[in-house]
């Protein structure tokens, strides 16, 4: 706990002198603003990046923008799962906005993301809109599965997103598959696969790292840390929680995942070092408020007070409202208003995902084949064989 | 009156065309092709290379797959013809390797993962499952997965009860899977080509003692384009008395106890399944409508197998047609033992399904 709020108060001495950029949202530049990381990056078989990190007006206010956005669409979550709008399990990420909108700023849409269920927001910021996302949870339509998936099944193949997995750790093997095909391909992309500190003991994990590194598989492993595995706090699953050194021969690097600059500066370092020379894991050191999952209050494994220190000293979106009103960039009612439109956006987002209807019950027997087989042909068999009994049954009751 | 002349001749020459199974050519002159014989192995390994040579996205790993040129010889040759990107040889990892062979897939890539034997796919499964067989659905569309899992099935020769198991029944169970299982050299071929060009997820289980044997193929069969349909049944023997299912190994059982058969005058249609999901319903009903008496027969154990499902299907579709209880034939219900007298009363022998058969044909209503 007294580590958590020390982190914060490193922020507010390292800001250094540093460009001014135009003032106001309607003008943000895209000239350049160095900002010092608040903490540095611990490396593990590998020298660190700086701790400089190029941004820009326009890019912070993206970053606040985005956060907003995944956080505002977290908590409305919440609440349509508390008034039974969305069933089954709900996993919210707010908390942890930074670790894929930092993400988001290092990479583009050839590279590929794969993650477990806590996957709303990775989602939205590869070209998910908000509709798909509340659709989805709703089981409705428009949903971005078509309301089939669910919560923990969002995909976007077409922007690099490949889900959305519910079996804990099954996505890293997934994701050094997709760097294997990328190397095959020779697309000069990599693949970001995520997983929490819950699935880093998975053993599949280091089947599949050991391949990654045997073949330089251009696959980063990226454990989100949120210092707890459903209930289970790290220290009492991991005989060693210093996630990003567990790769032993594969390099690592520990990353505030906090601070959305520090986020984009580690996965561009990391990407760079991925198409050279192989797997890299990078450890983000983040955070959930929510408990695991919508049924997991939060509160049996850890104590309220350490929720609201994070909140209050480490929180990812404060962290980039004080930069931008630090930087002068924009004023404190110019974000308050971002904050209403994002209010809004998300708002109509739920009201048109509401009006959208539940899928036709012949999508049952859809999708289970590429090409219709087996399935839809028992369907219209079934329903043959239940007519001609029913009508068999009337006939005779008729007769009878 | 002529059709039916002509359908009974061609019913025995193809009868014919299947019987002779390594005796040597058999003079077809009805056929143009000729009776080139070809074992299950360099049918499986001529498709694979065809495949490979035809899409450069299909690839092939597994353990012991290049230089050792595969644990039963199945890739030889294919790493010094597609190099060491396209044959990749992996470390004994099946959880490992199967996530990255779906995920390859999950990317566009066609490969084909071969298990040493089914009984380590169980390593593997909730790839093959959760992150192959449902991604299609779960995706509503989105996420593809042309991806082909091999290896040999069920029970080999002495190697004991883990390495023995029968996987049909579990893999056939899953919707988004397809699993197919070849016999002859035609279907090892046919399938398999078909399974690789197939965009869903396709369990392929071979057998061991199949490899070895020698089938006849015709030229079509040995054409690069040869392909055979998933979900259809082989007729390879037609009868009128019994039906007997089989699927691998069991249909040269079946095949062989529908010769003992016929001496004692009972003519019994062979159907080799090939498809086990998706099973050909049609073509084992309409067989059952025909001969009214059904014999399942397959290597695995018999809760909830094959023949379980056969069984069903029969008596839901065609019930009125049967003169006689339906009769399963599977291995017995314990682990596989070794030694070598009760590891062969562990399994179905021809002698079996002569009993199930003549059972099944003198039982009355």
């Amino acid at each position: 706990m007294a580590q958590l709020t020390h982190r914060a108060s490193a922020l507010h001495k390292s800001i250094p002198a540093v460009l001014f950029a135009a003032r106001g949202l309607a003008t943000a530049s895209t000239s350049p603003i160095t900002v010092e990381t608040s903490l540095p990056f611990t490396g593990h078989k590998i020298d660190p990046p700086s701790r400089s990190v190029e941004t820009s007006s326009q890019e912070l206010l993206t970053f606040f923008r985005d956060m907003a956005l995944m956080r505002r669409m977290e908590i409305a979550a919440d609440s349509l799962y508390k008034a039974k709008l969305i069933r089954g399990f709900c996993h919210l990420y707010d908390g942890q906005e930074a670790v894929c909108v930092g993400m988001e700023a290092a990479i583009n849409k050839k590279d590929c993301i794969i993650t477990a269920y806590r996957d709303h927001c990775i989602f939205l910021g590869r070209g998910g809109t908000l509709l798909e996302a509340f659709a989805e949870l709703m089981g409705r339509k428009s949903g971005c599965s078509k309301g089939k998936g669910g919560s923990m099944h969002f995909y976007k193949k077409e922007g690099g997103f490949y889900g959305g997995h519910g079996i804990v750790g099954a996505q890293v093997p997934l994701g050094c598959g997709l760097a294997f095909a990328q190397k095959y391909s020779k697309d000069e992309s990599v693949t970001f696969a995520m997983y929490g500190d819950g699935a880093a003991n998975q053993g599949q994990l280091f089947e599949a790292l050991n391949m990654a590194a045997l073949w330089d598989l251009p696959a980063i492993l990226v454990c989100e840390n949120n210092h707890y595995g459903m209930g289970t706090a790290e220290w009492r699953a991991a005989k060693s929680p210093a996630y990003y050194k567990r790769g032993d021969y594969v390099p690592g690097l520990k990353v505030d995942g906090m601070d959305v600059l520090a986020v984009k500066q580690a996965c561009k370092f990391a990407k760079e070092h991925a198409l050279k020379n192989g797997p890299i894991i990078l450890e983000m050191d983040t955070y959930r408020y929510h408990g695991h999952s919508m049924s997991d209050p939060g509160s049996t494994y850890r104590t309220r007070d350490e929720i609201s220190g994070v909140r209050q000293e480490r929180d990812p979106i404060e962290r980039v409202r004080k930069l931008i009103l630090t930087h002068d960039i924009a004023t404190e009612k110019e974000l308050k208003d971002t904050e209403k439109e994002v209010r809004k956006e998300v708002d109509e987002a739920i009201a048109q995902a509401k009006e959208s209807p539940m899928p036709d019950p012949s999508e049952l027997f859809t999708n289970v084949y590429v090409k219709g087989l087996g399935t839809e042909v028992k369907l219209f068999h079934y329903i043959h064989l239940f007519l001609s009994r029913l009508l068999t049954t009337i006939v005779l009751e008729f007769l009878l | 009156m002529l059709g039916i002349i002509r359908q009974k001749v061609a019913g025995k020459l193809n009868h014919a065309l299947n019987f002779e199974q390594g005796v040597g050519a058999v003079a077809l002159r009805a056929f143009s092709s000729s009776a080139k014989q070809m074992t299950v192995r360099d049918a499986l390994n001529s498709a694979l290379e065809e495949e490979m040579s035809a899409d450069p996205k299909v690839f092939i790993m597994g353990e012991e797959v290049g230089e050792y040129q595969g644990a039963y010889k199945i890739t030889k040759g294919l790493l010094d013809k597609f190099g060491p990107e396209r044959v990749v040889d992996t470390p004994i990892t099946e959880a490992g390797f199967t996530g990255i062979g779906v995920g390859a897939a999950y990317h566009g890539l066609r490969p084909v993962i071969e298990f040493m034997t089914f009984n380590f796919s169980m390593q593997a499964i909730d790839h093959i499952i959760n992150s192959a067989a449902k991604s299609n659905y779960m995706s509503s569309g989105q996420i593809s997965v042309p991806i082909v899992f091999r290896g040999p099935n069920g029970a080999a020769a002495g190697v004991g009860a883990q390495h023995s198991q029968c996987y049909a029944a579990w893999y056939g169970s899953c919707p988004g899977l397809k699993v197919l299982a070849p016999y002859s050299a035609e279907d090892a071929r046919g399938l398999l080509k078909a399974a690789i060009r197939d965009p869903d997820p396709v369990v392929f289980l071979e057998n061991e003692l199949l490899y070895g044997e020698s089938f006849p193929v015709s030229a079509e069969t040995l054409d690069s384009s040869f392909c055979l349909p998933i979900g259809k049944a082989k007729i390879e023997r037609e009868g009128k008395d019994v039906t007997i299912t089989a699927y691998s190994k069991m249909v040269g059982f079946s095949l062989q106890a529908a010769d003992i058969l016929a001496k004692e005058g009972i003519n019994a249609e062979v159907i080799n399944l090939r498809s086990i999901r998706p099973l050909d319903r049609s073509t084992i009903n309409a067989s059952v409508r025909k001969t009214n008496r059904l014999v399942t027969v397959e290597e695995g154990f018999p809760q909830h197998g094959v023949g379980a499902e056969i069984c069903a299907t029969v008596v839901e579709d065609s019930f009125e047609y049967l003169d006689a209880p339906v009769e399963r034939i599977a291995g017995a219900d314990v682990p596989t033992p070794y030694a070598a007298n009760i590891e062969r009363l562990a399994f179905p022998q021809v002698e079996d399904i002569v009993r199930a058969s003549k059972r099944a044909c003198y039982r009355s209503r």
